[in-house]
C-alpha cells in the first residue's frame, strides 16, 4: 500500500543522502516528503529523523523549526527512525558544548569517547569515523536478513548512554562497548549512518519502510 | 573493532573520469557513476573525487556528477578541489556529498575551515595536505605543506598544520606525500605515522602507492586510519577486494 514517508529537515547536515537513499528503496507509489512542516511530519505513515553537527546547534535548528512537539509526537505514535544526532537530541543532556539539554523523550545522556581508553593505553582517533562492527542485542525486526556483527558506518564523538539498558538494541566496541541503536515501540534510532552503509545499511532501511508496529 | 578504511580517488575534469581509468566490463570508464558503482560492488569504504576542472565556470558539472553518484551509491562519497567557500561547501553537501575535502582554500585562509566546520559540524570537513619533505642533510626529518600540486611551498610545517587543522575543527586529514605521489614507491611512511600521532582525528594516507605491500605498510608502520589510492585500482592491476583480503590476511582488520 501507498505511504507517505517524511524526512524531518530542519537545517542540520546532510539530508540528502537519507533522503535519496529512501527514494532509491521506496515503492513506485509511495511519497518521500523532505520537510520541516510540523503539519506533514504529524500526517506521514512513517518519519525519519536524521541529523548532524554539533549538540547545541541542532536542538536550536529544532527549535526554530518549531519541530520539539512534532518530533515527538511522531516518536510516540509512529514508526521512527532516528539517525546519528536524530538518536542523540531523544535523550535528556549531552555533555556536548559544555553541556546541553536535549528533547528529553529517553532517559540517559549523550557522553564523549575517551581518548585515551584505546586498546593498550592507545590513544583513540575521534571523531568514530569508518566501518563498525554493530551487535544486536535482540531480534528486533529492523535486522532482519541483516548478519549478526556486520559493519556500518559511524561518524561520530559522542554515544548515547540510556538509563534503561532493556532499550539497547546494537552495541558496538570503539575503547568501551556503547549503544548503536535504541529500541522502544515504534522508535528505533542508530548512531551510525545506514544511508552510508551500503547493502546492510540499505537493507536496515527497507526494514523500517516496511515495518508494521 | 574500527576497519581500517581502502578509499579510491578519482580525478574527474569537466565531469569525466581522467587519468585512463582502464576496466574492460564497463562500457564508459568516463563516467564517474559507472566508475563508482563498480568501486562500490567491488566494496570500497568510500570514494573521492577530486575535481581537476581548471575553469571554475564548469564546476557546476561536479554538483552534478556528486547528485548523480548520490543518488545510485550509498557509501561516504568526498569531493576535493576548488572548495573555497562555504557556500561551495554547502552546494556539495546538497548535491549528496558526505565529506568535502579542503586543500589550498585552508592555506590562505585558515578560518574558513572553522567556519565550515562550525556551520556543517567536523565530520564532514576534511583538510587535505600535500607535503614535502624539506630535512635539511642530517637534520632531523621535517616536512613543509605546498600547494599548486607541490609547487608553491607554503613556510608551514605540516606536522603542527594538521594539528591547527584538527584545531580548527577539520574531522580528518587527508595527507599526501608529494615526493611519493605518483612514483609507486608506497607512501611516506615516516611522515604518514608522525601526523598520525600528533593529531587526534583520523589520517588518510595518500601518494605513492604501487602495490599492496604499501596499503599494509600505510596502515602498520605509517599508523595511517584509512588509504587512498588511484591508479593500481584504476588499472585493474588489483580489485579493491583483492586489497581488502590481502590487508585481512597480514592482519589488517577491514570490512569484506
Amino acid at each position: 500500500m501507498a505511504q507517505t514517508i517524511a524526512v524531518i529537515d530542519y537545517g542540520m547536515g546532510n539530508l540528502r543522502s537519507v533522503a535519496k537513499a529512501v527514494e532509491h528503496l521506496a515503492d513506485a507509489g509511495d511519497r518521500v516528503r523532505v520537510t520541516d512542516d510540523p503539519a506533514q511530519i504529524l500526517a506521514a505513515d512513517r518519519v525519519l529523523f536524521p541529523g548532524q553537527g554539533a549538540a547545541r546547534d541542532c536542538m536550536k535548528a529544532i527549535s526554530d523549526h518549531h519541530l520539539n512537539r512534532a518530533v515527538l509526537d511522531a516518536a510516540g505514535s509512529k514508526p521512527f527512525l532516528g539517525i546519528c544526532m536524530g538518536l542523540q537530541v531523544l535523550m535528556e543532556f549531552s555533555e556536548e558544548n559544555e553541556g546541553t539539554e536535549l528533547l528529553g523523550l529517553l532517559p540517559g545522556r549523550v557522553r564523549r569517547f575517551d581518548p585515551d581508553a584505546g586498546e593498550g593505553g592507545a590513544h583513540l582517533k575521534i571523531p568514530h569515523m569508518g566501518w563498525n562492527r554493530v551487535h544486536h542485542t535482540g531480534g528486533h525486526p529492523l535486522w532482519r536478513d541483516i548478519p549478526q556483527d556486520s559493519r556500518f558506518y559511524f561518524v561520530h564523538s559522542y554515544f548515547v548512554d540510556p538509563v534503561d539498558k532493556a532499550m539497547i538494541a546494537a552495541t558496538t566496541g570503539y575503547g568501551i562497548d556503547f549503544a548503536s541503536a535504541l529500541a522502544k515501540d515504534n522508535l528505533f534510532a542508530v548512531q551510525f549512518h545506514p544511508e552510508k552503509s551500503a547493502r546492510d545499511g540499505l537493507t536496515l532501511l527497507r526494514n523500517f519502510l516496511r515495518w508494521d508496529i | 573493532m574500527l576497519a581500517k578504511r581502502i578509499i579510491p580517488c578519482l580525478d574527474v575534469d569537466n565531469g569525466r573520469v581522467v587519468k585512463g581509468v582502464k576496466f574492460v566490463d564497463i562500457q564508459d570508464a568516463g563516467d564517474p557513476v559507472e566508475v563508482a558503482r563498480r568501486y562500490d560492488r567491488e566494496g570500497a569504504d568510500e570514494i573521492t573525487f577530486l575535481d581537476i576542472t581548471a575553469s571554475s565556470d564548469d564546476r557546476e558539472t561536479m554538483v552534478h556528477v556528486v547528485e548523480q553518484v548520490a543518488g545510485e551509491v550509498f557509501i561516504p562519497l568526498t569531493v576535493g578541489g576548488g572548495i573555497r567557500s562555504v557556500e561551495d561547501v554547502r552546494r556539495m553537501l546538497n548535491a549528496g556529498a558526505d565529506k568535502v575535502g579542503i586543500n589550498t582554500a585552508a592555506v590562505f585562509n585558515p578560518e574558513f575551515v572553522r567556519e565550515a566546520a562550525e556551520r556543517f559540524g567536523s565530520q564532514c570537513i576534511v583538510v587535505a595536505i600535500d607535503a614535502k619533505r624539506v630535512s635539511g642533510a642530517g637534520g632531523p626529518p621535517r616536512w613543509e605543506v605546498f600547494t599548486h600540486g607541490g609547487r608553491k611551498p607554503t613556510g608551514l610545517d605540516a606536522i603542527q598544520w594538521a594539528e591547527k587543522m584538527a584545531a580548527y575543527g577539520a574531522g580528518e586529514i587527508l595527507l599526501t606525500s608529494m615526493d611519493r605521489d605518483g612514483t609507486k614507491m608506497g607512501f611516506d611512511l615516516e611522515l604518514t605515522r608522525a601526523v598520525s600521532r600528533a593529531t587526534p582525528v583520523p589520517v588518510i594516507a595518500s601518494g605513492g602507492v604501487g602495490n599492496l605491500d604499501h596499503l599494509v605498510a600505510g596502515v602498520k608502520e605509517g599508523e595511517a586510519d584509512a588509504v587512498l589510492a588511484a591508479s593500481i585500482f584504476h588499472f585493474g592491476e588489483y580489485s579493491i577486494g583483492e586489497a581488502k583480503a590481502y590487508m585481512a590476511g597480514h592482519g589488517v582488520e577491514v570490512r569484506i
